[in-house]
Protein backbone atom coordinates (compact mmCIF):
# COMPACT_ATOMS: atom_id res chain seq x y z
CA UNK A 1 0.00 0.00 0.00
CA UNK A 2 1.12 3.64 -1.19
CA UNK A 3 0.03 6.68 0.89
CA UNK A 4 -0.14 9.73 -1.97
CA UNK A 5 -0.44 13.36 -1.03
CA UNK A 6 -2.47 16.03 -3.42
CA UNK A 7 -0.06 19.18 -3.32
CA UNK A 8 1.08 22.13 -5.01
CA UNK A 9 2.95 21.55 -7.91
CA UNK A 10 6.65 21.91 -6.75
CA UNK A 11 7.78 24.11 -9.60
CA UNK A 12 5.16 26.94 -8.33
CA UNK A 13 5.84 29.90 -6.56
CA UNK A 14 4.23 30.20 -3.43
CA UNK A 15 2.56 33.13 -2.78
CA UNK A 16 1.00 33.93 0.89
CA UNK A 17 -2.61 35.56 1.04
CA UNK A 18 -2.88 39.05 1.40
CA UNK A 19 -5.59 38.36 4.42
CA UNK A 20 -2.40 35.88 5.97
CA UNK A 21 -5.02 33.05 6.44
CA UNK A 22 -2.89 30.66 3.96
CA UNK A 23 -1.42 30.64 0.67
CA UNK A 24 -2.91 31.11 -2.35
CA UNK A 25 -4.20 27.83 -3.71
CA UNK A 26 -6.95 28.73 -6.54
CA UNK A 27 -5.82 28.56 -9.74
CA UNK A 28 -2.84 27.17 -9.36
CA UNK A 29 -1.48 23.41 -10.46
CA UNK A 30 -1.42 20.61 -8.48
CA UNK A 31 0.56 17.85 -8.17
CA UNK A 32 1.50 14.45 -6.68
CA UNK A 33 4.16 14.97 -3.80
CA UNK A 34 7.46 14.11 -5.28
CA UNK A 35 8.33 12.32 -2.11
CA UNK A 36 5.09 10.47 -2.76
CA UNK A 37 5.69 9.65 -6.11
CA UNK A 38 9.09 7.84 -5.00
CA UNK A 39 6.96 5.52 -2.60
CA UNK A 40 4.80 4.59 -5.20
CA UNK A 41 7.82 3.63 -8.05
CA UNK A 42 9.25 1.68 -5.30
CA UNK A 43 6.17 -0.23 -4.73
CA UNK A 44 6.07 -0.75 -8.40
CA UNK A 45 9.20 -2.06 -8.59
CA UNK A 46 8.66 -4.38 -5.76
CA UNK A 47 5.81 -5.54 -7.78
CA UNK A 48 7.74 -5.71 -11.60
CA UNK A 49 10.19 -7.89 -9.40
CA UNK A 50 7.63 -10.24 -8.16
CA UNK A 51 7.71 -9.46 -4.96
CA UNK A 52 4.65 -8.14 -4.09
CA UNK A 53 0.63 -8.89 -5.95
CA UNK A 54 -0.62 -5.93 -5.84
CA UNK A 55 0.03 -1.95 -5.10
CA UNK A 56 -3.01 -0.14 -3.77
CA UNK A 57 -2.81 3.93 -3.70
CA UNK A 58 -4.29 5.49 -0.90
CA UNK A 59 -5.35 8.65 -0.42
CA UNK A 60 -7.30 11.09 2.09
CA UNK A 61 -8.49 14.79 1.69
CA UNK A 62 -10.62 16.59 -0.49
CA UNK A 63 -13.13 15.71 -4.44
CA UNK A 64 -9.56 16.28 -6.08
CA UNK A 65 -7.69 13.80 -4.07
CA UNK A 66 -8.83 11.93 -7.26
CA UNK A 67 -7.19 13.04 -9.61
CA UNK A 68 -3.75 12.81 -8.00
CA UNK A 69 -5.07 9.19 -7.30
CA UNK A 70 -5.50 8.72 -11.18
CA UNK A 71 -2.09 9.90 -12.20
CA UNK A 72 -1.06 6.93 -9.39
CA UNK A 73 -2.91 4.30 -11.45
CA UNK A 74 -1.40 5.97 -14.68
CA UNK A 75 2.12 5.23 -13.55
CA UNK A 76 0.83 1.56 -12.52
CA UNK A 77 -1.06 1.20 -9.20
CA UNK A 78 -3.98 -1.71 -9.59
CA UNK A 79 -6.50 0.16 -7.82
CA UNK A 80 -7.16 2.94 -5.29
CA UNK A 81 -8.77 3.96 -2.53
CA UNK A 82 -9.92 7.48 -1.69
CA UNK A 83 -11.21 8.84 2.08
CA UNK A 84 -12.41 12.12 1.28
CA UNK A 85 -12.75 14.96 3.99
CA UNK A 86 -12.67 18.34 2.79
CA UNK A 87 -11.40 20.11 5.81
CA UNK A 88 -8.14 20.35 7.57
CA UNK A 89 -6.31 16.80 7.71
CA UNK A 90 -3.11 16.84 10.48
CA UNK A 91 -1.02 13.52 9.93
CA UNK A 92 -2.47 12.56 13.19
CA UNK A 93 -5.77 11.85 12.10
CA UNK A 94 -4.28 10.95 8.37
CA UNK A 95 -2.35 7.95 10.60
CA UNK A 96 -5.32 7.29 12.10
CA UNK A 97 -6.87 6.47 8.78
CA UNK A 98 -4.28 4.95 7.27
CA UNK A 99 -4.34 2.35 10.32
CA UNK A 100 -7.91 1.37 9.55
CA UNK A 101 -7.15 0.97 5.55
CA UNK A 102 -4.31 -1.17 6.46
CA UNK A 103 -6.63 -3.58 9.16
CA UNK A 104 -8.95 -4.10 6.20
CA UNK A 105 -6.65 -4.36 3.38
CA UNK A 106 -3.55 -5.66 5.62
CA UNK A 107 -0.91 -5.07 3.23
CA UNK A 108 2.72 -6.66 3.79
CA UNK A 109 4.29 -2.95 3.05
CA UNK A 110 3.25 0.66 3.25
CA UNK A 111 5.51 3.17 1.94
CA UNK A 112 5.39 6.69 2.10
CA UNK A 113 7.42 9.85 1.07
CA UNK A 114 9.34 11.17 3.84
CA UNK A 115 7.07 14.26 3.98
CA UNK A 116 5.29 16.75 2.05
CA UNK A 117 6.54 19.85 0.28
CA UNK A 118 3.36 22.13 1.63
CA UNK A 119 3.19 21.58 5.42
CA UNK A 120 6.67 19.92 5.61
CA UNK A 121 5.92 17.64 8.47
CA UNK A 122 7.42 15.20 7.91
CA UNK A 123 5.26 13.15 10.91
CA UNK A 124 2.85 10.59 9.07
CA UNK A 125 4.78 7.69 8.39
CA UNK A 126 6.72 7.35 12.16
CA UNK A 127 2.94 7.99 13.56
CA UNK A 128 0.95 5.29 11.55
CA UNK A 129 4.16 2.76 12.37
CA UNK A 130 3.49 4.01 16.07
CA UNK A 131 -0.23 3.09 15.94
CA UNK A 132 0.69 0.05 13.83
CA UNK A 133 3.13 -1.43 16.27
CA UNK A 134 5.23 -2.12 13.24
CA UNK A 135 8.59 -0.91 13.05
CA UNK A 136 9.98 1.97 10.51
CA UNK A 137 12.29 2.55 8.16
CA UNK A 138 11.86 6.32 7.68
CA UNK A 139 13.91 8.57 4.97
CA UNK A 140 14.98 5.57 2.87
CA UNK A 141 17.15 5.59 -0.18
CA UNK A 142 17.64 1.22 -0.63
CA UNK A 143 15.43 -1.04 0.31
CA UNK A 144 15.71 -4.26 -0.34
CA UNK A 145 12.58 -7.21 0.81
CA UNK A 146 13.79 -10.56 1.56
CA UNK A 147 10.87 -12.45 1.16
CA UNK A 148 11.72 -15.72 2.38
CA UNK A 149 13.27 -14.29 5.73
CA UNK A 150 10.63 -11.94 5.86
CA UNK A 151 12.63 -8.94 6.36
CA UNK A 152 13.18 -5.58 4.63
CA UNK A 153 16.84 -4.12 4.81
CA UNK A 154 16.80 -0.61 4.68
CA UNK A 155 19.52 2.39 4.14
CA UNK A 156 18.65 5.31 5.52
CA UNK A 157 19.92 9.24 5.07
CA UNK A 158 20.66 10.48 8.52
CA UNK A 159 22.40 13.43 9.81
CA UNK A 160 26.01 11.69 10.36
CA UNK A 161 25.92 9.39 7.41
CA UNK A 162 23.68 6.27 6.25
CA UNK A 163 21.84 4.12 8.75
CA UNK A 164 21.28 0.26 8.00
CA UNK A 165 18.61 -1.34 9.14
CA UNK A 166 16.80 -4.46 9.11
CA UNK A 167 13.05 -4.76 9.83
CA UNK A 168 10.47 -7.38 10.16
CA UNK A 169 7.47 -7.59 7.76
CA UNK A 170 5.04 -5.82 7.74
CA UNK A 171 6.75 -2.58 8.02
CA UNK A 172 6.36 1.19 7.24
CA UNK A 173 8.82 2.38 5.01
CA UNK A 174 9.42 6.44 3.67
CA UNK A 175 11.04 7.46 1.22
CA UNK A 176 13.74 9.60 0.86
CA UNK A 177 14.52 11.96 -3.12
CA UNK A 178 17.61 9.60 -3.91
CA UNK A 179 15.61 6.39 -3.65
CA UNK A 180 14.71 6.06 -7.18
CA UNK A 181 13.69 8.19 -10.16
CA UNK A 182 10.02 8.01 -10.72
CA UNK A 183 8.17 6.95 -13.90
CA UNK A 184 6.23 9.09 -16.06
CA UNK A 185 2.96 7.59 -16.73
CA UNK A 186 2.47 6.73 -20.70
CA UNK A 187 -0.44 7.76 -22.78
CA UNK A 188 -1.53 3.95 -22.72
CA UNK A 189 -1.46 3.63 -19.34
CA UNK A 190 -3.11 6.70 -18.78
CA UNK A 191 -6.23 5.73 -20.87
CA UNK A 192 -5.99 2.50 -18.75
CA UNK A 193 -5.76 4.12 -15.73
CA UNK A 194 -9.89 5.65 -16.74
CA UNK A 195 -11.18 1.93 -16.23
CA UNK A 196 -9.23 1.47 -13.17
CA UNK A 197 -11.58 1.61 -9.45
CA UNK A 198 -11.23 3.81 -7.00
CA UNK A 199 -13.08 3.03 -3.97
CA UNK A 200 -14.64 5.95 -2.11
CA UNK A 201 -15.04 5.99 1.74
CA UNK A 202 -15.16 8.79 4.37
CA UNK A 203 -14.02 9.12 7.78
CA UNK A 204 -16.97 7.78 9.13
CA UNK A 205 -16.98 4.73 7.29
CA UNK A 206 -13.52 3.61 8.60
CA UNK A 207 -14.92 4.92 12.46
CA UNK A 208 -12.05 7.29 12.42
CA UNK A 209 -13.10 10.27 14.13
CA UNK A 210 -10.89 13.44 13.27
CA UNK A 211 -9.98 16.08 15.70
CA UNK A 212 -8.15 19.02 15.28
CA UNK A 213 -5.53 19.89 17.83
CA UNK A 214 -4.00 22.62 16.03
CA UNK A 215 -5.11 26.02 14.66
CA UNK A 216 -3.35 28.05 11.93
CA UNK A 217 -3.23 31.46 13.52
CA UNK A 218 -1.96 33.25 10.85
CA UNK A 219 0.75 32.26 7.58
CA UNK A 220 3.18 34.97 6.97
CA UNK A 221 6.06 35.92 4.28
CA UNK A 222 9.66 35.20 5.63
CA UNK A 223 11.77 37.86 5.96
CA UNK A 224 13.78 38.72 2.95
CA UNK A 225 17.51 38.70 2.71
CA UNK A 226 18.58 42.06 0.80
CA UNK A 227 20.42 40.87 -2.59
CA UNK A 228 23.97 41.67 -1.87
CA UNK A 229 26.82 43.08 -4.02
CA UNK A 230 27.97 41.43 -7.30
CA UNK A 231 31.91 41.59 -7.14
CA UNK A 232 34.23 41.65 -9.81
CA UNK A 233 37.61 39.76 -8.23
CA UNK A 234 38.71 37.19 -6.07
CA UNK A 235 41.33 39.63 -4.29
CA UNK A 236 37.77 41.82 -4.01
CA UNK A 237 35.64 38.82 -2.48
CA UNK A 238 38.47 38.01 0.33
CA UNK A 239 38.93 42.07 0.74
CA UNK A 240 35.09 42.40 1.68
CA UNK A 241 35.19 38.96 3.41
CA UNK A 242 38.05 39.93 5.88
CA UNK A 243 37.61 43.68 6.42
CA UNK A 244 33.69 43.95 5.94
CA UNK A 245 31.98 40.87 7.13
CA UNK A 246 34.42 39.97 9.30
CA UNK A 247 34.40 36.52 8.96
CA UNK A 248 37.92 35.27 7.67
CA UNK B 1 5.11 24.19 33.25
CA UNK B 2 7.73 21.15 32.95
CA UNK B 3 9.38 20.10 29.84
CA UNK B 4 10.81 16.70 28.56
CA UNK B 5 13.79 16.71 26.54
CA UNK B 6 14.45 13.62 24.21
CA UNK B 7 18.77 14.23 24.16
CA UNK B 8 21.05 13.09 21.74
CA UNK B 9 24.39 12.04 22.80
CA UNK B 10 27.68 11.00 21.41
CA UNK B 11 30.94 10.13 22.66
CA UNK B 12 29.85 10.75 26.20
CA UNK B 13 28.55 14.00 25.92
CA UNK B 14 25.03 15.76 24.99
CA UNK B 15 25.03 16.64 21.78
CA UNK B 16 24.48 20.29 20.33
CA UNK B 17 21.42 20.07 19.24
CA UNK B 18 19.81 18.86 22.48
CA UNK B 19 21.10 21.68 24.34
CA UNK B 20 19.38 23.84 22.02
CA UNK B 21 16.40 21.94 22.45
CA UNK B 22 16.88 23.55 25.88
CA UNK B 23 17.37 26.86 25.09
CA UNK B 24 13.89 26.34 23.15
CA UNK B 25 12.03 25.43 26.40
CA UNK B 26 13.31 28.34 28.24
CA UNK B 27 11.13 29.97 25.69
CA UNK B 28 8.27 28.22 26.35
CA UNK B 29 7.99 30.00 29.76
CA UNK B 30 9.32 31.00 33.10
CA UNK B 31 9.34 28.74 35.57
CA UNK B 32 9.49 25.88 33.33
CA UNK B 33 11.04 23.02 34.85
CA UNK B 34 13.48 21.26 32.50
CA UNK B 35 14.22 17.31 32.59
CA UNK B 36 16.62 15.80 29.55
CA UNK B 37 16.02 12.30 29.11
CA UNK B 38 18.94 10.27 28.32
CA UNK B 39 18.87 6.73 26.77
CA UNK B 40 21.91 4.34 25.55
CA UNK B 41 23.83 1.88 27.59
CA UNK B 42 27.44 1.71 28.83
CA UNK B 43 29.56 3.98 30.35
CA UNK B 44 29.39 6.37 27.45
CA UNK B 45 25.95 7.05 28.51
CA UNK B 46 26.99 7.37 32.13
CA UNK B 47 29.69 9.97 30.95
CA UNK B 48 27.13 11.66 28.99
CA UNK B 49 24.72 11.90 32.14
CA UNK B 50 27.36 13.71 34.37
CA UNK B 51 28.07 15.65 31.25
CA UNK B 52 24.21 16.62 30.99
CA UNK B 53 24.19 17.26 34.91
CA UNK B 54 26.29 20.37 34.78
CA UNK B 55 26.47 21.75 31.03
CA UNK B 56 23.45 23.78 31.58
CA UNK B 57 22.18 25.65 34.18
CA UNK B 58 18.92 25.34 33.84
CA UNK B 59 18.39 21.36 33.54
CA UNK B 60 16.77 20.62 36.38
CA UNK B 61 16.78 16.96 35.93
CA UNK B 62 18.46 14.16 33.79
CA UNK B 63 16.46 11.27 33.61
CA UNK B 64 18.63 7.65 32.44
CA UNK B 65 16.99 4.96 30.87
CA UNK B 66 19.47 2.41 30.57
CA UNK B 67 19.23 -0.52 28.50
CA UNK B 68 20.97 -2.52 25.33
CA UNK B 69 17.88 -2.00 23.94
CA UNK B 70 18.82 1.81 23.38
CA UNK B 71 22.36 1.19 21.96
CA UNK B 72 20.96 2.26 18.73
CA UNK B 73 18.47 5.03 18.32
CA UNK B 74 15.76 2.61 16.72
CA UNK B 75 12.47 4.63 17.01
CA UNK B 76 10.30 1.67 18.18
CA UNK B 77 12.05 1.11 21.98
CA UNK B 78 12.80 5.21 22.19
CA UNK B 79 9.11 5.58 21.22
CA UNK B 80 7.91 3.57 24.05
CA UNK B 81 10.19 5.16 26.45
CA UNK B 82 9.55 8.62 25.60
CA UNK B 83 5.85 7.25 25.94
CA UNK B 84 6.46 5.52 29.39
CA UNK B 85 8.37 8.65 30.83
CA UNK B 86 5.59 10.86 29.80
CA UNK B 87 2.81 8.66 31.34
CA UNK B 88 4.64 9.04 34.94
CA UNK B 89 6.15 12.67 34.62
CA UNK B 90 3.17 14.35 32.74
CA UNK B 91 5.11 16.92 31.47
CA UNK B 92 3.59 19.65 29.61
CA UNK B 93 5.58 19.72 26.53
CA UNK B 94 8.11 17.33 25.12
CA UNK B 95 10.74 18.72 22.77
CA UNK B 96 13.62 17.18 20.61
CA UNK B 97 15.93 18.50 18.42
CA UNK B 98 14.95 18.51 14.65
CA UNK B 99 17.49 16.30 13.48
CA UNK B 100 17.23 12.91 11.88
CA UNK B 101 16.82 11.81 15.55
CA UNK B 102 14.20 13.77 16.80
CA UNK B 103 12.40 13.35 13.69
CA UNK B 104 12.30 9.74 13.49
CA UNK B 105 11.44 9.38 17.15
CA UNK B 106 9.23 12.58 18.25
CA UNK B 107 6.22 11.82 15.93
CA UNK B 108 6.32 7.97 16.85
CA UNK B 109 6.00 8.42 20.13
CA UNK B 110 3.46 11.47 19.33
CA UNK B 111 1.13 8.54 17.72
CA UNK B 112 1.48 6.64 20.80
CA UNK B 113 0.27 9.63 23.24
CA UNK B 114 -2.66 10.53 20.86
CA UNK B 115 -0.74 13.71 20.64
CA UNK B 116 -0.57 15.89 17.36
CA UNK B 117 2.85 17.13 16.78
CA UNK B 118 4.41 20.52 15.80
CA UNK B 119 7.81 19.71 13.16
CA UNK B 120 10.38 22.06 13.22
CA UNK B 121 9.65 25.07 15.09
CA UNK B 122 11.73 28.72 14.37
CA UNK B 123 9.92 30.72 17.11
CA UNK B 124 8.29 30.43 20.46
CA UNK B 125 5.82 33.12 21.18
CA UNK B 126 4.01 31.70 24.04
CA UNK B 127 4.12 28.34 25.52
CA UNK B 128 1.21 26.96 22.86
CA UNK B 129 2.36 29.31 20.21
CA UNK B 130 4.49 28.40 17.79
CA UNK B 131 6.29 29.63 14.29
CA UNK B 132 7.70 27.06 11.81
CA UNK B 133 8.14 27.24 8.44
CA UNK B 134 5.93 25.06 5.45
CA UNK B 135 6.66 25.22 1.54
CA UNK B 136 10.20 24.88 2.24
CA UNK B 137 10.55 28.40 4.42
CA UNK B 138 8.38 30.23 1.28
CA UNK B 139 5.77 31.02 4.17
CA UNK B 140 5.46 31.18 8.20
CA UNK B 141 2.89 29.63 9.84
CA UNK B 142 1.70 30.40 13.12
CA UNK B 143 0.23 27.55 14.91
CA UNK B 144 -1.48 26.98 18.27
CA UNK B 145 -1.74 23.94 20.03
CA UNK B 146 -4.92 23.34 21.72
CA UNK B 147 -4.69 19.35 22.02
CA UNK B 148 -5.12 18.19 25.84
CA UNK B 149 -2.30 16.07 25.92
CA UNK B 150 1.27 17.43 26.13
CA UNK B 151 2.86 19.62 23.30
CA UNK B 152 5.50 18.04 21.51
CA UNK B 153 7.63 19.81 19.31
CA UNK B 154 11.05 19.11 17.34
CA UNK B 155 12.71 22.80 17.20
CA UNK B 156 15.50 23.69 14.54
CA UNK B 157 18.95 24.13 16.59
CA UNK B 158 19.96 27.24 14.02
CA UNK B 159 16.98 28.85 15.53
CA UNK B 160 17.59 28.20 19.48
CA UNK B 161 21.29 29.52 19.88
CA UNK B 162 23.33 28.33 22.76
CA UNK B 163 23.55 31.22 25.24
CA UNK B 164 27.60 32.13 26.10
CA UNK B 165 29.14 28.96 27.26
CA UNK B 166 28.54 29.29 31.07
CA UNK B 167 31.45 27.46 32.89
CA UNK B 168 29.99 24.00 34.19
CA UNK B 169 28.79 24.10 37.67
CA UNK B 170 29.97 20.87 39.37
CA UNK B 171 28.35 22.34 42.54
CA UNK B 172 24.76 22.92 41.20
CA UNK B 173 24.69 19.95 39.34
CA UNK B 174 21.38 17.95 38.52
CA UNK B 175 20.47 15.07 40.35
CA UNK B 176 20.24 11.95 37.65
CA UNK B 177 17.61 9.76 38.49
CA UNK B 178 17.29 6.23 36.95
CA UNK B 179 14.40 5.62 34.48
CA UNK B 180 12.08 2.10 35.73
CA UNK B 181 12.10 0.29 32.58
CA UNK B 182 10.38 -2.76 33.71
CA UNK B 183 7.58 -2.20 31.70
CA UNK B 184 9.05 -1.60 28.73
CA UNK B 185 9.02 -4.90 26.84
CA UNK B 186 5.53 -5.25 27.15
CA UNK B 187 5.49 -3.49 23.42
CA UNK B 188 5.64 -5.86 20.36
CA UNK B 189 7.27 -3.24 18.29
CA UNK B 190 10.34 -2.97 20.15
CA UNK B 191 12.67 -6.37 18.08
CA UNK B 192 11.18 -5.90 15.37
CA UNK B 193 14.09 -3.59 14.19
CA UNK B 194 17.59 -4.20 14.06
CA UNK B 195 20.49 -2.37 14.05
CA UNK B 196 22.85 -3.34 11.02
CA UNK B 197 25.62 -0.17 10.73
CA UNK B 198 26.27 3.45 10.00
CA UNK B 199 28.56 4.22 7.03
CA UNK B 200 29.48 7.72 8.41
CA UNK B 201 30.91 10.57 6.34
CA UNK B 202 34.74 11.63 6.71
CA UNK B 203 35.33 13.25 10.66
CA UNK B 204 38.25 15.12 10.22
CA UNK B 205 36.92 18.13 9.37
CA UNK B 206 34.17 20.17 11.81
CA UNK B 207 30.88 18.08 12.07
CA UNK B 208 27.71 20.48 10.63
CA UNK B 209 26.06 21.23 13.61
CA UNK B 210 29.90 22.83 14.47
CA UNK B 211 30.77 24.20 11.59
CA UNK B 212 31.35 28.02 10.99
CA UNK B 213 31.83 27.64 7.51
CA UNK B 214 29.99 25.41 5.22
CA UNK B 215 31.12 25.20 1.75
CA UNK B 216 29.06 23.59 -1.15
CA UNK B 217 29.35 22.57 -4.51
CA UNK B 218 26.77 22.32 -7.26
CA UNK B 219 25.42 20.68 -10.16
CA UNK B 220 28.31 22.68 -11.95
CA UNK B 221 30.89 20.97 -10.20
CA UNK B 222 29.84 17.69 -12.76
CA UNK B 223 31.50 14.87 -11.04
CA UNK B 224 32.46 13.17 -8.03
CA UNK B 225 35.93 13.68 -8.87
CA UNK B 226 35.51 17.38 -8.99
CA UNK B 227 34.05 17.82 -5.45
CA UNK B 228 38.01 17.18 -4.19
CA UNK B 229 38.56 21.30 -5.14
CA UNK B 230 35.54 22.12 -2.53
CA UNK B 231 37.01 19.37 -0.09
CA UNK B 232 40.49 21.09 -0.38
CA UNK B 233 38.79 24.14 -0.38
CA UNK B 234 37.10 23.49 3.00
CA UNK B 235 40.02 22.04 4.43
CA UNK B 236 42.05 25.31 3.80
CA UNK B 237 39.00 27.38 6.00
CA UNK B 238 38.79 24.60 7.94
CA UNK B 239 34.79 24.35 6.99
CA UNK B 240 32.54 21.66 6.82
CA UNK B 241 32.18 20.58 2.68
CA UNK B 242 28.86 19.30 1.18
CA UNK B 243 27.24 18.59 -2.13
CA UNK B 244 23.90 20.71 -2.50
CA UNK B 245 21.63 18.41 -2.81
CA UNK B 246 22.61 17.31 1.04
CA UNK B 247 21.29 20.87 2.41
CA UNK B 248 17.44 22.12 2.23
CA UNK B 249 14.19 21.20 2.17
CA UNK B 250 15.63 17.26 1.79
CA UNK B 251 18.64 17.29 3.67
CA UNK B 252 20.20 19.64 6.51
CA UNK B 253 19.77 22.86 7.54
CA UNK B 254 22.73 24.95 8.53
CA UNK B 255 22.99 28.37 9.50
CA UNK B 256 27.25 28.55 9.59
CA UNK B 257 28.39 32.27 9.99
CA UNK B 258 29.89 31.79 6.41
CA UNK B 259 28.41 29.73 3.42
CA UNK B 260 30.01 29.33 0.48
CA UNK B 261 28.00 28.28 -2.31
CA UNK B 262 29.87 26.99 -5.93
CA UNK B 263 27.76 26.21 -8.74
CA UNK B 264 24.79 25.91 -6.83
CA UNK B 265 22.03 27.92 -8.45
CA UNK B 266 19.47 28.31 -6.03
CA UNK B 267 16.71 26.54 -6.23
CA UNK B 268 13.61 27.21 -3.47
CA UNK B 269 14.59 23.86 -1.80
CA UNK B 270 18.05 24.50 -1.09
CA UNK B 271 17.59 28.21 -0.07
CA UNK B 272 15.13 26.88 2.71
CA UNK B 273 18.39 24.92 4.10
CA UNK B 274 20.79 28.12 4.25
CA UNK B 275 19.27 31.17 4.11
CA UNK B 276 19.37 31.91 8.21
CA UNK B 277 23.64 31.77 7.68
CA UNK B 278 24.94 35.22 8.43
CA UNK B 279 27.01 35.64 5.65
CA UNK B 280 26.11 34.02 2.05
CA UNK B 281 28.89 34.26 -0.56
CA UNK B 282 27.04 32.37 -4.14
CA UNK B 283 29.52 31.76 -7.23
CA UNK B 284 28.13 30.96 -10.35
CA UNK B 285 29.12 31.44 -14.00
CA UNK B 286 25.08 32.21 -14.90
CA UNK B 287 24.75 35.90 -13.51
CA UNK B 288 21.04 35.36 -13.29
CA UNK B 289 21.38 32.49 -11.28
CA UNK B 290 18.31 32.78 -8.47
CA UNK B 291 21.35 32.22 -5.36
CA UNK B 292 22.34 35.78 -6.43
CA UNK B 293 19.20 36.79 -4.97
CA UNK B 294 20.11 36.03 -1.38
CA UNK B 295 23.99 36.48 -1.33
CA UNK B 296 25.96 39.11 0.11
CA UNK B 297 28.45 38.82 -1.89
CA UNK B 298 28.55 37.27 -5.53
CA UNK B 299 30.84 36.56 -8.03
CA UNK B 300 30.18 35.86 -11.94
CA UNK B 301 32.69 33.01 -13.08
CA UNK B 302 34.03 29.94 -13.40
CA UNK B 303 33.90 27.63 -10.41
CA UNK B 304 36.88 26.08 -11.60
CA UNK B 305 39.34 29.00 -12.12
CA UNK B 306 37.81 31.19 -8.68
CA UNK B 307 38.14 28.07 -6.71
CA UNK B 308 42.17 27.50 -7.26
CA UNK B 309 42.35 31.61 -7.15
CA UNK B 310 41.27 31.34 -3.54
CA UNK B 311 43.41 28.37 -2.50
CA UNK B 312 46.26 30.41 -3.53
CA UNK B 313 45.23 33.50 -2.14
CA UNK B 314 42.97 32.94 1.05
CA UNK B 315 45.14 33.51 4.40
CA UNK B 316 46.60 30.22 5.70
CA UNK B 317 44.34 28.98 8.99
CA UNK B 318 45.85 29.32 11.75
Amino acid sequence: MVAIKRVIDYAVKIRVKPDKSGVETSNVKMSMNPFCEIALEEALRIKESGRASEVVAVSAGPAQCVDTLRTGLAMGADRAIHVEFPGTLYPLSIAKILKALVDAEKPGLLLLGKQAIDDDCNQTGQMIAGLLKWPQGTFASKVVLDEENKVATVDREVDGGLETLCLDLPAVITTDLRLNQPRYATLPNIMKAKSKVIKKLTPQDLNVEIRSDLEVVQVTEPPKRKAGLILSSVDELIDKLKNEARVL
Amino acid sequence: LSTLILAEHERGAVKASSLSAVEAAKCVGEDNSISLLLAGSGPSLQEAAAHAASCHPSISQVLLADSNKFAYPLAEAWAKLVHLVQQKGSYSHIIAGSGSFGKNILPRAAALLDVSPITDVTEISGSNLFVRPIYAGNALSTVRYTGSGPCMLTIRSTSFPLEGTAAPSVSNAAPIDKVDLSTLSEDDAIGKSKYISLSSQDTDRPDLGNARIVVTGGRALKSAENFKLIEKLAEKLGAAALMFYQVGQTGKIVAPELYMAFGVSGAIQHIAGMRDSKVIVAVNKDADAPIFQVADYGLVGDLFEIIPELLEKLPEKK
